[in-house]
């Protein structure tokens, strides 16, 4: 039993940050670390360059022309990609899409599309939920009827993240209406560019567009698209989403925003001194940094676990998802709340990096301060999205404590 | 990065476990806690021939050269056994604090015999009005002849009624809550002197207020640098939170079992009660709770080892608050979750639960130490 990083693991993290800082353009690392508007280009930027460099999927195997990184070499990568302010990759196609194509799929499909995805060609979004189907997730209706050589699709989703930037997307579609609804869904891919395909925005209490609904008339699916067997789609779904909560625990980022926090808390002024040196405050702080530390090293416990057995991930994960998204939660909530009435001001323009602001409010308005009331609001979305915490809870009493 | 057991831990987790199983039964342990001396006299000798009473100490001095992960291993059956012995006082907090500040001669003079069950040790460092903090010592030593005369009081002495030596800090310079100043002594309970107001506690271990008038002790009872003993007591009651932080995982760990096994077999209104959300949710609190306690005590383990005090500190008093908190959250949920069952004495789970509660407020409680980590925030 011990805690500490190898020699060898910290050489890597010397190696990973020294080409951080070499490779990272600028531009990008100021947005990220003032927080501003991230844009599609600057991810797509960022996966070229770790693609160049043969980083650019870290979590697949190297057959796939993954790293085939140790799950810690892999957690000290993503640690020093959020201290640094590197963007994070395209998780849907990277961490999601990719393990069900590398389970599932038949060879063409993998040899398509996964060097798409390594090299950045493809920007992939999923279509998992619709109006009808949240956390019920088997209840969806978007129907796929085969017509010869294709599929019909006919239906909506909706919660669609980044869909305005995509090429293709990932969707579950019911195929059969035998048996309870888990038996009849399958996994299919569409090309955006299909015709009968309509992106409406939804805008998202921050104010941002991050999120649509999608709608399908008649939209042709070859069937050379459907990945594995008919009806089979709730096993790959449920695999992939597993693979997503993991995503979630979201360590590296958590350390970052916590060491945010303590700058922020430290600059900002309360009855006359920083308010870091305010113990009610800074109680709150320690709270949730607490429960940081506890889950990095639960998160590790369960990825060397996992690894050492040569097993997949299972409802462990809820744990980390659970945690992981409450955690994040609660140090946007005190980012904002550090900023005090500066946490008011709602200036959309600000979230540009070529904001100018008025020179007296500049004298107590700090360049921090533009996002964070919006992040606080924008966050709320992790204990919903992926599976609710209420979910979770059901997984974790179901599957680990057989209740 | 490693969270395995080695082969030797596993073969002594298994030897406890197996002595738990049978020898120390939850009727056997009530009957040893209303006993007069309160633990088992036979169940001492047993641990001294397993080799857990010289388990970290150094083998040159007749120990195992164990380090604070066996201790975690050990602490956590404690836990789940509820047993009685004095191994935190004695081996893990004197023992321990013998071996990082005595002089060899002490060590030599100590720790074998502690090893060998011949002698008990109780740490004597919390005072009246002090509460938590190790600093506020009023109990004075003064030069005498060719030694030390110790007069004050010490309370809430863990497993002092049995204890054969105390170590007491003791003011031997600075004013009443100054951290310099502090020496370490170690007395007798034979000395003139000495006396001892004892009584049970909460969780059913041992204690007793310890009163010293014009004890007298010669120089060599002096352990560690004259004025330097804070340093001392604190890294002894470090190594003493993580240890209470791994026993108070072994309780959370089978208090979540048994409030698992009773919603599955407790029957209301025609089905088993864990079919109900409300306590299945509450259920996968009380295991994630766990989960993350457990993360917690690996921690405070690993690091009750360092030689790095800011280190230690940071790691001890993050475990306690943090596990103090989840403590008290599986206590009561338990308790709640079997009902009537929950508030009796003849079920093990109201013992658990005291015995966390009783941790929680052990060398420190979740608001001392938030207040400690937080401190070392800013």
């Amino acid at each position: 039993m011990d805690l500490k990083y190898t020699p060898e693991e910290e050489a890597f993290r010397a190696r990973v940050r020294a080409f951080f800082e070499a490779e990272l353009p600028a531009d990008i690392r100021d947005r990220m670390r003032l927080g501003r508007r991230i844009r599609k280009d600057d991810m797509v930027r960022w996966q070229h360059i770790l693609f160049r460099h043969g980083w650019g999927a870290v979590m697949w195997p190297t057959r796939f022309g993954g790293t085939g990184w140790s799950v810690i070499q892999q957690h000290i990568f993503e640690e020093e990609r959020a201290d640094i302010g590197a963007p994070p990759q395209n998780a849907f196609s990277l961490k999601m899409l990719a393990p069900v194509l590398m389970t599932f799929a038949n060879s063409a499909q993998q040899e398509y599309f996964l060097p798409r995805i390594l090299a950045g060609e493809d920007w992939w979004c999923q279509g998992y939920s619709e109006p009808g189907s949240g956390s019920d997730l088997a209840s969806l209706r978007t129907s796929a009827v085969r017509r010869g050589d294709h599929y019909l699709v006919n239906g909506q989703k909706t919660w669609n993240t980044f869909g305005q930037h995509a090429d293709w997307i990932f969707c579950l579609v019911r195929t059969g209406t035998e048996g309870r609804p888990q038996q009849g869904i399958s996994f299919v891919l569409i090309d955006m560019k299909s015709p009968g395909i309509t992106l409406k925005p939804i805008t998202m209490l921050d104010g941002e567009h991050e999120i649509n609904e999608i709608w399908f008339d008649d939209v042709q699916v070859p069937v050379e698209n459907l990945v594995g067997d008919e009806n089979k789609g709730w096993t790959y779904a449920k695999f992939l989403l597993t693979h997503e909560r993991t995503n979630n625990a979201g360590i590296g980022a958590c350390k970052r925003a916590l060491k945010r926090l303590k700058e922020i808390a430290a600059e900002q002024m309360a009855y006359g001194r920083p308010l870091i040196e305010d113990s009610r405050f800074r109680d709150r702080i320690a709270q949730v940094e607490l429960e940081l530390m506890a889950l990095e090293i639960t998160n590790l416990r369960v990825l060397t676990a996992t690894a050492n057995e040569s097993r997949a991930l299972g409802p462990e994960v809820s744990v980390l998802k659970i945690k992981g998204s409450e955690i994040q939660q609660t140090l946007a909530e005190l980012q904002m709340q550090a900023l005090g009435p500066d946490a008011l001001p709602y200036l959309r323009e600000a979230l540009e990096i070529d904001w100018v602001a008025d020179p007296e409010f500049a004298e107590h308005y700090r360049p921090y301060a533009p996002p964070l009331s919006g992040q606080y609001f924008n966050l709320r979305k992790t204990t919903i999205y992926a599976g609710s915490t209420e979910i979770q809870k059901n997984i974790i009493a179901q599957l680990i404590l057989g209740l | 990065m490693d969270f395995n057991y080695s082969n030797e831990q596993l073969a002594l987790q298994e030897t406890l476990q197996r002595f738990i199983g049978r020898d120390y039964g939850f009727e056997r342990r009530r009957e040893l806690a209303r006993s007069t001396l309160g633990f088992s006299a036979a169940a001492w000798a047993q641990y001294a021939d397993l080799g857990l009473l010289s388990l970290p100490f150094p083998g040159e001095f007749g120990g195992l050269d164990g380090n604070a992960v066996d201790v975690m291993l050990v602490m956590e059956l404690v836990g789940r056994g509820l047993l009685l012995e004095p191994f935190l006082s004695t081996v893990v907090m004197c023992g321990g604090l013998i071996r990082d500040a005595a002089s060899d001669e002490l060590k030599r003079a100590m720790l074998p015999r502690i090893g060998a069950g011949a002698i008990k040790v109780s740490l004597a460092c919390y005072e009246g009005s002090a509460r938590y903090e190790l600093s506020r010592v009023a109990c004075a030593a003064v030069r005498s002849g060719g030694g030390w005369r110790l007069s004050g009081q010490k309370t809430v002495v863990l497993d002092a009624p049995s204890a054969d030596y105390f170590l007491v800090s003791a003011r031997t310079g600075g004013a009443a809550a100054d951290p310099s100043g502090i020496s370490v002594f170690l007395v007798g309970r034979e000395a003139p002197g000495v006396t001892t107001f004892a009584y049970p506690t909460q969780s059913g271990a041992r204690a007793a207020e310890l009163r010293l008038e014009n004890v007298t002790v010669d120089a060599d009872a002096l352990v560690g640098a004259p004025e330097e003993g804070l340093a001392i007591v604190e890294r002894a009651v470090d190594r003493g939170i993580a240890a209470l932080c791994a026993e108070a995982v072994g309780i959370i760990t089978a208090l979540n079992e048994a409030t698992l096994n009773h919603l599955k077999t407790r029957k209301q209104f025609g089905v088993p009660i864990g079919s109900f959300q409300a306590l299945q949710h509450r259920m996968a609190d009380m295991f994630i709770a766990a989960e993350q306690a457990r993360s917690m005590a690996v921690m405070a383990a690993v690091y009750a080892d360092s030689d790095d005090a800011a280190e230690r500190r940071r790691a001890a008093s993050g475990a306690k608050a943090y596990i103090g908190q989840a403590a008290r959250l599986v206590g009561q949920q338990a308790v709640q979750m079997h009902g009537a069952m929950g508030v009796v004495d003849d079920l093990i789970v109201s013992h658990y639960f005291k015995r966390l509660t009783m941790i929680e407020l052990s060398l420190g409680d979740v608001d001392f130490h938030l207040a400690r980590f937080s401190d070392m925030l800013a």
